[in-house]
């Protein structure tokens, strides 16, 4: 690409780095990444959807900046380089999560610090922050955390809605149903149903999208 | 009467062949016809050794062996409803009490097959192949593995969660990992634990309160074991049963896993006809019996030094072993397997009751756990015997 032609904020290519994790570039359903964390956060609505934003914010920006520094880091040392960045993001995450959001923040407890391991954020650093600019990578980080935290927040409305009767805390199965011998399923509150539910998840989104199922 | 039947399948086969009128019905009508009658298909190519026994035949043989336990276990369920109400004339009439029990067992078995026989069907027919009569034995299963008052919409659900996520994700009858009636228990004891434990859901209508007698808990024996485990009793409080009820069954628990007696005429049945495997039964009857002598052996406290051979008769040990553990699908496949899992499973069982106070009844769990471990069980067989032969292969040169 020459010095002169510039590409649009918002070209197709770009875009498509926005919308592609969200169905058939998805980190969850289609990559089998961040398993662990969507089964453990996803008991209710509000941890979820906290974790969610805060799993969006640490991509992109652990994208831009690697994206930035990607030509000044020798090749030997860039996972550690990359864990200091990254791992300074969710730092400030959790800080910033305790100061305003404090008792989602207690309910989600280590899985805050954990977003460090979560397979996604080091995936797209290495394999598209270090060879693309610092803009699509940006878009890149927000597409993928926005895949993430779609997907758990479908997981957590499910168990949510089946395992206490509630979403974001408001009862929505009325106490008359209870009255009449309805009953929560508290399996769904236990990570084995959550792990059924992506593979429910995964069945329906191949069964549209045939071309990926596997041979 | 049968050609009389034969004549009238005949006549309306065309209208659900390919082509037919009913054509995309086919998949249900062979599901019918073959259920009624031995399909005349013959292999073309090659020369196989038949036997006249099929599918569909071997699941009725292990149908007429549960008759025994269910039939009981009906008588069961009215025999404890009366002593709950304390209301011995009635008690003393077996009918009124087997009746009782049937009117109330009846729905559950119909909700059991309808739900699972309509996924199964429903399944098959999307597919286009022809129904797995895999159900058949499941259906049954499942109604007699659950306490008599569990709300039906759970049994629906629990079937449906069973057939679904146990069996046809993994391709069907032949191809699941694991046992789909104890999945639909497994599914009810960890979604809706306070309709399958504690004191008040082995008995009917024990729950809506009404007139019962003083002092009666409804706790099933091994529950009542467990509170004088938990109050660290130095004797162990049966509830007033003995040995000899729990042999004969007239103790409150699930249906059909009441009566060792009955339990064992189905396993008579099961072992002369061939269709299960003697190897697992006796080895997990073996494994619990080595678990609780070992038990003995270590003492430590009043469940642990119990008679070993309690453990074969209370809860659903008989019924595991004879019914659960022998499933051709999900046990082992070589002899010495069927020996290995057997014991582990016995074992496991065992171990559960008396470690583990969260699980009074040990037997599902032990059962599930070891329908994981059956294939790598499997593969060690075979591959020390192929080592073995390679061995011999080598002294005889």
């Amino acid at each position: 690409m020459s010095k002169g032609d510039k590409e649009p904020m918002f070209s197709a290519k770009n875009l498509k780095l926005l919308s592609g994790p969200l169905s058939l570039n998805n980190p969850v359903i289609v990559q089998i990444l961040g398993i662990c964390s969507s089964l453990a956060v996803t008991a209710k609505l509000k941890p979820a959807f906290v974790m969610a934003i805060s799993v969006t914010v640490v991509t992109a920006f652990s994208n831009l900046v690697m994206s930035l520094l990607r030509k000044g880091i020798p090749n030997r040392i860039r996972i550690i380089v990359q864990l200091v960045v990254i791992a300074a993001l969710v730092i400030l995450v959790d800080q910033v999560l305790k100061a305003y959001v404090y008792d989602v923040s207690k309910q989600l407890s280590v899985f805050v610090g954990l977003i460090i391991t979560n397979c996604i954020i080091m995936g797209r650093v290495e394999a598209f922050a270090l060879g693309n600019k610092p803009w699509p990578s940006f878009l890149d980080g927000i597409g993928n955390g926005l895949g993430y935290g779609m997907m758990l927040i479908i997981i957590a409305f499910v168990r949510e809605l089946l395992g206490s009767g509630t979403l974001w805390g408001y009862r929505i199965i009325p106490e008359s149903a209870y009255a009449c011998g309805y009953m929560n399923n508290s399996l769904m509150l236990l990570p084995p149903m959550a792990l059924i539910i992506v593979g429910v998840i995964i069945w329906i989104h191949r069964s549209k999208n045939r071309d990926l199922i596997e041979k | 009467m049968e050609t009389q039947l034969r004549k009238i399948v005949d006549k309306i086969k065309p209208t659900f062949s390919k082509g037919g009128r009913l054509g995309f019905l086919h998949s249900t009508f062979d599901a019918f016809e073959t259920f009624l009658f031995v399909p005349n298909t013959v292999t073309k190519r090659g020369s196989h050794i038949r036997d006249a026994n099929d599918l569909k035949r071997t699941m009725i043989i292990v149908i007429i062996a549960l008759l025994p336990a269910l039939l009981f276990g009906m008588y069961n369920v009215g025999y404890q409803h009366f002593a709950a109400v304390a209301d011995p004339a009635s008690q003393a009439m077996w009918f009124k009490c087997w009746w009782y029990g049937f009117v109330r067992m009846l729905p559950m078995i119909l909700v059991s097959y309808v739900v699972g026989l309509g996924i199964e069907f429903a399944v098959a027919q999307h597919k286009g192949e022809e129904v797995n009569e895999g159900f058949l034995v499941s259906g049954l299963l499942i109604p007699m593995i659950m306490p008599i008052d569990v709300p039906l919409w759970i049994l629906a659900l629990a079937t449906a969660f069973a057939v679904v996520f146990g069996k046809e994700v993994f391709g069907g009858t032949g191809m699941n990992v694991f046992n789909p009636a104890l999945l639909a228990r497994a599914f009810v004891f960890f979604a809706y634990t306070p309709k399958i434990s504690g004191e008040h859901v082995w008995i009917r209508g024990f729950e809506k309160g009404g007139a019962y007698a003083d002092g009666f808990s409804g706790a099933t024996p091994l529950g009542y074991i467990n509170d004088s485990v938990a109050a660290g009793a130095q004797t162990l409080d049966f509830g007033g049963t003995t040995p000899c009820d729990w042999f004969w069954g007239f103790i409150p628990g699930s249906i059909g896993e009441v009566s060792t007696f009955c339990i064992l005429i189905g396993a008579v049945i099961l072992i002369y006809t061939g269709v299960a495997s003697w190897r697992t039964m006796l080895s997990v009857f073996a494994g619990g019996l080595i678990m609780g002598w070992i038990f003995n052996l270590v003492g430590g406290n009043a469940y642990m030094e119990m008679p070993a051979y309690y453990h074969l008769l209370l809860g659903g040990f008989a019924f595991g072993a004879v019914f659960m553990a022998t499933d051709p699908v999900t046990s082992s496949q070589t002899n010495a397997g069927k020996i290995i899992t057997g014991l582990i499973i016995g074992m496991l069982a065992v171990l559960i009751r008396v470690v583990n106070p969260g699980y009074p009844e040990g037997m599902m769990l032990a059962i599930l756990f070891v329908n994981a471990l059956a294939p790598l069980v499997d593969y060690c067989v075979v591959q020390v015997n192929v080592r073995n032969r390679k061995k011999r292969l080598k002294t005889a040169k």
